[in-house]
């Protein structure tokens, strides 16, 4: 399992100190560390792998071409970004925005927008240069504010390649969009209801 | 007169603490050939652990006062307020559960809250809002719903009742056989 500094990361735990108590999002899977750290720091955490869920809906023959079913967009979002009202202080989406096609894309952006209250913080990331293999794709494990662990969950195809603008638009209807920049190959967005 | 002939084979040694047959005789209780049962708590009692198998169905309310194992099928809700309850890998729980400590190793849909911990094993699937003490999850597990760490206050946590005070050397009359055979050999 590797490990990375982060400082996206370090700015999005910034926010948990403000107060105890606030409800975080986790769409990474569960996992022991990033629950110790949370709900160490007296938060309460949502948690679900969107990613395996993502596979679960859109499984079947090429998975991009299925997100553009507007039958199971509909069973996705109802499985995996239904919270039953819950609003969140946070959320940490780490890299799986990188594997949504344009319309769902936007619309899940959309759903995670409304999800956040006013003044929350959401994580991102996104690999700095366009590739057309397959990636590694990771599970995220907080280890501490600056540290993140990435434990290898197989390789994938991303659904396409986002500079900083498109990353600008795409987040277009939040307060801010802030960029971090990495030594390795991922960029590090963090936005702010 | 009393010495023990050479050519009599010795007699078995008696079990360290255990009454001899001639303490018993004096004592008139009878000399059974079964294992005596007065000190000796009915194996269930010590286990403590009731069992739903893989073939059972239960659709309803459990209530349980010991540790409760599910690898069958249960729907409703599970309260086992200071025990125990594992979910078996086959086990398949739809409900509200509620006990001091709870292990998943097969899978459960719905509301769990425990006083001390829950344990989700690599195999088990979990969804549902978690509310305890504390959380071990295994990788591999699958877990989708909130955690809530609610830690007990210091005034709460349970202080153990002080230890008896040693009796005083006079052996009462509800002293057990061992005491009282103990003691006759000292006459």
């Amino acid at each position: 399992m590797e490990t990375r500094n982060s400082n996206g990361l370090d700015q999005f735990c910034a926010s948990l100190d403000e107060r105890p108590g606030l409800s975080i999002l986790d769409l990474s899977g569960a996992n022991q560390s990033t629950i110790s750290f949370i709900t160490g720091h007296g938060h309460r955490l949502y948690s679900d792998d969107f990613l395996l869920q993502l596979d679960t809906c859109f499984g079947d023959g090429d998975p991009y071409e299925s997100q553009t079913n507007p039958v199971k967009v509909q069973e996705f979002l109802g499985s995996a970004l239904d919270f039953g009202g819950d609003m969140f202080d946070g959320a940490l989406v780490w890299d799986v925005l990188e594997h949504l096609t344009p319309p769902l894309l936007n619309t899940v952006v959309n759903r995670l927008r409304n999800l956040l209250r006013p003044g929350a913080s959401l994580l991102a990331v996104f690999h700095a240069e366009e590739r057309k293999d397959l990636v590694p794709s990771y599970s995220y494990r907080i280890q501490d504010h600056r540290t993140i662990a990435m434990a290898p969950r197989g390789r994938r195809r991303l659904a396409q390649y986002f500079n900083n603008r498109s990353l600008e638009k795409l987040f277009q209807d939040f307060h801010s969009v802030k960029f971090f920049l990495t030594r390795d190959a991922l960029r590090e967005v963090i936005v702010k209801r | 007169m009393w010495n023990r002939r050479k050519d009599e084979p010795s007699a078995p040694l008696p079990t360290p603490g255990a009454p001899t047959k001639s303490e018993l005789a004096k004592e008139g209780i009878p000399m059974s050939t079964l294992p005596s049962r007065i000190a000796e708590p009915h194996h269930d009692l010590i286990r403590g652990n009731a069992v739903l198998g893989k073939s059972v169905i239960v659709k309803g309310q459990i209530v349980s006062r010991e540790d409760l194992t599910i690898d069958g099928e249960v729907e409703g809700t599970v309260e086992l307020q200071e025990h125990r309850l594992t979910v078996g890998p086959n086990g398949r729980v739809r409900a509200t559960v509620k006990a001091r400590e709870v292990v998943v190793l097969g899978t459960v849909h719905g509301n769990i809250e425990t006083s001390d911990k829950i344990d989700i094993r690599k195999e088990a699937k979990l969804v549902g809002d978690i509310k305890t003490a504390r959380i071990v999850i295994e990788d591999g597990a699958y877990f989708k719903g909130n955690i809530d760490i609610v830690r007990s206050e210091p005034s709460r946590t349970a202080v153990p009742a002080p230890k008896p005070q040693a009796v005083a050397s006079t052996p009462s009359a509800n002293a057990p056989a061992l005491a009282a055979g103990a003691g006759d050999s000292k006459r």
